[in-house]
């Protein structure tokens, strides 16, 4: 029986990333007593890196902008898979979320005039991502930290959930580790909000942090919720490339919101050469014209290259298959040439994309401001998650609420880049509001104390074999059965062949062994996340194997065309009775009268 | 339209010619108490201080305690003393350190051990709680928003580069050697305080809290902070000194500040 430390509260929050910073405090400011585990240290998620901005139709810098506009390219971009109630609400809500950053101190780059600035981006038609240079996600991290410091939380930092406890059905709290020390904790809670991010770590090449190992989806799988649109895993199309050891590290979308253009080894703007049908009205046919739009020509239309991230990323993939790509397997993005086009030209490339210049200055020895960069597609997110309800982001087990990245149903089959930040507030909040409401009209559940002897019995048996499989071992295998089986372009064959070494792996991952004490141990944390890596890998192998059609970012070689009866469906998986997991169909959530209208009218 | 051929990426320097063993010494112990262990890695083009030590972890040594999340130089975990420098292990590049020689990793040393290369800097953590938070004037326009300069934004927004690493906590002298902890909040303090004094929209007062609580008296600006700073912010020149001649103007300067408010400024 292990030993652990007990806290009570009426809501906790798992992750304190955007979305579970912004959750933790609404529910405070509804007045029950909130406690906030991260894995890390307070302010390190991986919300700091996002850099672009996050998408609200504020409509500062083009008034023809508003929340129709962006419901419309958020549905656009996610290929009508997504959870419109939810695209809706996320709309409307995010002006007053990012506006009440700016309350609590948040800085961002300005107009002319004084107000918010906003930048375009990747299938937004209008500039609409608020953002402070490339450093959009610090600001907002930093922001949501500083103010909730101020709120009488308490914070865990650098602690692991284990697992969720349940009685009789719903939400009794969750049983965790410290990584400092090892020790077990007991934290009870009639409402959790789950805010741990994406599953980035699942895969060889990502520009996700190693927090990312699909636990808030595989907790709330092991507790009884669904998960939804796990086939749909963003690859973002420029990550870098050369040297090895930054293999995947993002670059920013905004080097193309500025100008910066994609050329193949043959300098050509390869990206011109296939404009899919349903973006075509709203894209240049020319490099001029492209071009006036980065620098907010309203009559201008956007270039290819801002087309949405499913696509650029496939282009670059093709370019690269046919010959045409960078000596290190990837293509050319070229933002050194505005300087023939703006005056102070390197100064003014250092000062929009400081992070870039920075990045590529001291990891690859380039200037970016002299020599174009080589890119390649990185995963970066991950559209599928716990399916929750839309307007309080509750899961199916009552008192489990979800947020952020680790939610399903805003993004559909892809994601439109600065809806995530967006994402995390304005969903954030609802889940802190509704969590807080829900632990205040529902008393303490109980604890089941076999339960918890259970999980922490099975946190230890790594220390109690003498030898076994190295945990960091099993790791990079999944990365790569991931990356080379289930990644950008799938087929039925290697999925099923995924599916079996997951199979394999887990079993490996039952046996391993590592040496060492339970303080500060990363060979331990390491074999504790295999488990849920594995969950979320099994999830995405078998939903993309079931999706027999190519929609957004998921895109099978041996069915390239959408079809038609497979967009009448959303996947869920659930864990069965026996222990199995079991895949379902769901119908995609109807449009209202009024969403079919606004979307007819913004074809 | 420019249609320059993009060029080869500039070769970075190279690892001799491709693979080498490197020797990493690495500080192992718990609470204080350890000793230096060797490690032979084979390193390649590009490599970083921290992927060598996830790759002794992976190898030789599982165990091995580093805090690290994002390995791009955006979230400031993964600092240590590298050669005994303060640095970010993500951002320190094999072929910026003499390699022929055996390379040192240790912990910072301004802040209590835990395991390893990991330190507890939880002080900074409460540290920040005692300053006080951002106070907004009432919005400038009916709809509730503000307005501002981008010129004004701008030198707020070099301290909000911040990214929490504590080097310059670390390569202070005040607190690494004099352990003026109770009574000096350190330069990372002092910049959070600048961000928020010099935010335009910020109304709150904390040259009282600057002067007699946090010690900014204390530091004798010898930019060390400033040095080490892997966001470059130049926490000396922008955040400290004018934070102290605010203090000096408030409290030792009666006339002028009198003279500052009949003219308004």
């Amino acid at each position: 029986m292990p030993d652990y430390q007990t806290h009570e509260y009426d809501v906790l929050v798992i992750g304190a990333g955007g979305a579970g910073l912004r959750a933790a405090v609404e529910a405070s400011a509804a007045g029950v007593r909130v406690g906030l585990i991260c894995k890390s240290l307070l302010g390190k998620a991986h919300t700091v890196m996002a850099e672009g901005g996050m998408a609200a139709a504020m409509g500062n810098v083009d008034d023809r902008d508003n929340w129709r506009v962006h419901f419309a390219d958020t549905m656009r971009g996610g290929q009508y898979m997504n959870n419109s109630a939810m695209a809706e609400i996320h709309a409307k809500e995010a002006p007053a979320r990012v506006r009440e950053l700016e309350a609590w101190g948040a800085l961002f780059d300005r107009t002319p005039d004084g107000r918010i600035l906003q930048r375009n981006f990747g299938g937004h038609r209008y500039p609409r991502l608020a953002h402070v240079g490339d450093r959009t996600g610090l600001e907002l991290i930093r922001t949501l930290q500083d103010h909730t410091i101020h709120q009488g939380i308490e914070v865990h930092m650098e602690c692991t959930v284990l697992d969720l406890l349940t009685d009789a059905g719903r939400m009794a709290g969750a049983f965790a580790y410290d990584r400092e020390r090892g020790r077990f904790r007991l934290f009870r809670a009639p409402a959790v909000v789950l805010a741990t991010g994406g599953v980035g770590r699942a895969f060889k090449i990502t520009s996700n942090s190693w927090e990312y190992t699909g636990d808030g989806q595989s907790l709330a799988y092991r507790a009884g919720a669904a998960l939804m649109d796990m086939e749909f895993v963003q690859f973002h199309p420029t990550g870098m490339i050369w040297p090895p050891s930054v293999r995947g590290i993002l670059v920013t979308e905004g080097v193309r919101g500025e100008g910066g253009v994609l050329r193949n080894s043959e300098g050509r703007r390869f990206m011109f050469d296939d404009i899919p049908e349903n973006y075509r009205s709203q894209t240049a046919d020319n490099e001029e014209e492209g071009w006036r739009y980065t620098q907010g020509d309203k009559n201008a239309r956007r270039p290819p290259e801002l087309l949405t991230r499913d696509h650029v990323a496939r282009c670059i993939r093709r370019e690269v298959r046919e010959g045409r790509g960078s000596p290190h397997g990837g293509v050319f993005l070229d933002i050194a040439w505005i300087k023939s086009r703006v005056s102070g030209g390197a100064g003014h490339i250092r000062r929009k994309l400081p992070s870039m210049y920075h990045q590529f200055k001291q990891l690859a020895d380039i200037d970016i401001t002299e020599t174009p960069m080589e890119v390649g597609p990185t995963t970066h997110y991950i559209m599928g998650g716990i399916r929750v309800d839309a307007e309080t982001q509750m899961s199916d087990v009552p008192g489990l609420f979800a947020a952020g990245e680790c939610a399903a149903g805003l993004h559909g089959a892809n994601r439109l880049g600065g809806n995530s930040l967006s994402d995390l507030v304005v969903f954030g909040k609802r889940a802190g509001e509704y969590a807080a409401a829900y632990a205040k009209a529902n008393g303490a559940p109980q604890v089941n104390p076999d339960q918890v002897d259970e999980i922490g019995a099975r946190a230890l048996e790594p220390f109690n074999r003498a030898s076994g499989p190295n945990p960091y071992d099993i790791q990079h295998q999944l990365q790569d059965v991931m990356q080379d089986l289930v990644g950008i372009v799938r087929r039925q064959e290697e999925m099923q062949e995924a599916l079996e070494r997951i199979d394999g792996l887990k079993l490996c991952a039952a046996q391993v062994a590592v040496p060492g004490n339970r303080e500060y141990n990363p060979g331990w944390h390491t074999a504790l996340d295999l488990r849920n890596l594995l969950t979320v890998s099994e999830a995405i192998a078998l939903s993309a194997i079931e999706r027999k059609e190519s929609r957004g970012a998921h895109f099978r070689e041996d069915y390239p065309e959408k079809s038609a009866a497979a967009a009448k469906f959303n996947l869920t998986i659930r864990q069965a009775a026996d222990g199995s997991m079991a895949l379902g169909h769901q119908p995609v959530v109807p449009l209202t009268g009024e969403q079919k209208q606004i979307i007819e009218e913004m074809k | 339209m420019a249609t320059a051929t993009p060029t080869q990426a500039a070769p970075a320097q190279r690892i001799a010619a491709g693979q080498k063993t490197v020797t990493f010494e690495i500080w192992r112990g718990e609470k204080g108490k350890g000793e230096f262990r060797a490690y032979d890695a084979e390193v390649s083009e590009g490599m970083v201080v921290l992927d060598v030590i996830h790759k002794i972890q992976a190898e030789q040594a599982p165990d091995l305690a580093a805090r690290w999340n994002c390995k791009a130089g955006k979230c400031g975990s993964c600092s240590a003393e590298i050669n005994g420098m303060p640095k970010l292990m993500c951002m320190t590049r094999l072929n910026s350190l003499p390699i022929d020689k055996p390379v040192r990793v240790e912990p910072m040393k301004t802040f209590p051990s835990i395991r390893d290369l990991v330190t507890d800097v939880s002080w900074n953590f409460e540290v920040k709680k005692k300053i006080k938070k951002f106070q907004p004037r009432a919005p400038d326009a009916p709809d509730g928003t503000w307005r501002m300069r981008q010129a004004d934004a701008d030198r707020v927004q070099e301290f909000r580069k911040c990214i929490e690493c504590f080097l310059c906590q670390d390569v202070c002298h005040v607190l690494r050697d004099h352990h003026l902890h109770d009574r000096f909040i350190g330069p990372r303090f002092f910049v959070y305080s600048a961000a928020l004094e010099m935010q335009p929209l910020d109304t709150a007062d904390r040259l009282a809290d600057l002067r007699l609580r946090d010690g900014i008296g204390y530091c004798n600006i010898t930019k060390c902070c400033t040095k080490v700073c892997p966001e470059e912010i130049h926490i000396t020149d922008n955040a400290i000194i004018p934070l102290k001649e605010r203090v000096v103007d408030e409290f030792f300067d009666p006339l002028g500040k009198l003279f500052r408010r009949f003219r308004g400024e």
